[in-house]
């Protein structure tokens, strides 16, 4: 099985995310499960013209996957996967190793202090 | 963009490496710098536990013990649910300095894939708990 190339899978998801319509289709679909392209137009401000152009480059970049259906009845759901390889991305970003042993090195130096008084 | 898979950094600490050692794999060492509470079990496979200011607890495994030289234990990947089975590893390794320690802490395994990147294996996949509860709500509308 060819290896995905991680970096564009999270860039898609950094790509799809760095639109606000984009966004309120992904959240609207995480918080209520799959919907139509209709259903989304019904609960977010978004013409269902729109709706649809963002739903097709999201099925293109692999984010959310139409299920098989009439044309308008078509469902699109979430892929959780590229959302977790972004996430790994973010994780490292997040981790704060500076802070952290910065406040080692604070801990043992308090330390050494304090022993130097006793 | 370049996917990080491993953090490297190396500190120099003006403690022998025992002090370093302490404050590396005790309750009372990693609490005082690292979690706000600590409890380990120092063995390899022991576990620990670690809560933050914000109340985030994370879950640790020991991994690799050898005083005063090597600490290693894996962990949680930050932001994955907690039930996620994929860790990350983090070494410590304590070389003596002069009168001090020259600490290097290396963690790995961020770019590890979930098997769900792969499209293929997904596209065989219907499964997913959303499907599963509208297929839930299908066969239950079907009785009715």
């Amino acid at each position: 099985m060819p290896q995905p190339d991680v970096e564009a899978i999270a860039e898609q998801v950094f790509v799809a995310l760095a639109d606000p319509s984009r966004r309120a289709i992904l959240a609207a679909l995480a918080a209520g499960g799959p919907a139509t392209a209709t259903d989304l137009a019904g609960r977010l401000p978004i013409t269902r013209q729109a709706i649809a152009k963002h739903l097709a480059l999201l099925a293109e970049a692999g984010l959310v996957t139409a299920e098989p259906g009439e044309r308008r009845r078509v469902r699109y759901r979430l892929r959780s996967g590229p959302m977790r390889v972004a996430q790994q991305f973010l994780a490292a970003l997040a981790r704060d190793w500076d802070g952290q042993l910065d406040a080692l090195k604070e801990h043992l130096d308090q330390q050494a202090r304090g022993s130097g008084e006793d | 963009m370049t996917f990080p898979d491993r953090i490297e950094r190396i500190v120099e600490i003006a403690q022998p490496p025992a002090k370093v050692w302490a404050a590396l794999t005790t309750a009372e060492g990693l609490s005082a710098w690292f979690g706000k509470e600590a409890s380990i079990d120092l063995r390899p496979g022991g576990l620990a536990r670690m809560r933050f200011d914000n109340g985030s607890i994370v879950h640790m495994r020991v991994e690799r013990v050898e005083e005063p030289t090597a600490f290693g234990y894996t962990w949680q990947i930050y932001g994955l649910p907690e039930d996620d089975p994929r860790r990350t590893y983090v070494e410590f390794t304590l070389e003596p300095a002069g009168a001090g320690t020259r600490l290097t802490m290396v963690e790995s395994g961020f770019a590890q894939l979930p098997e769900d990147a792969y499209r293929s294996a997904y596209d065989s996949n219907t499964g997913g708990w959303t499907s599963e509860l509208g297929e839930l709500v299908d066969y239950l509308n079907a009785a009715a």
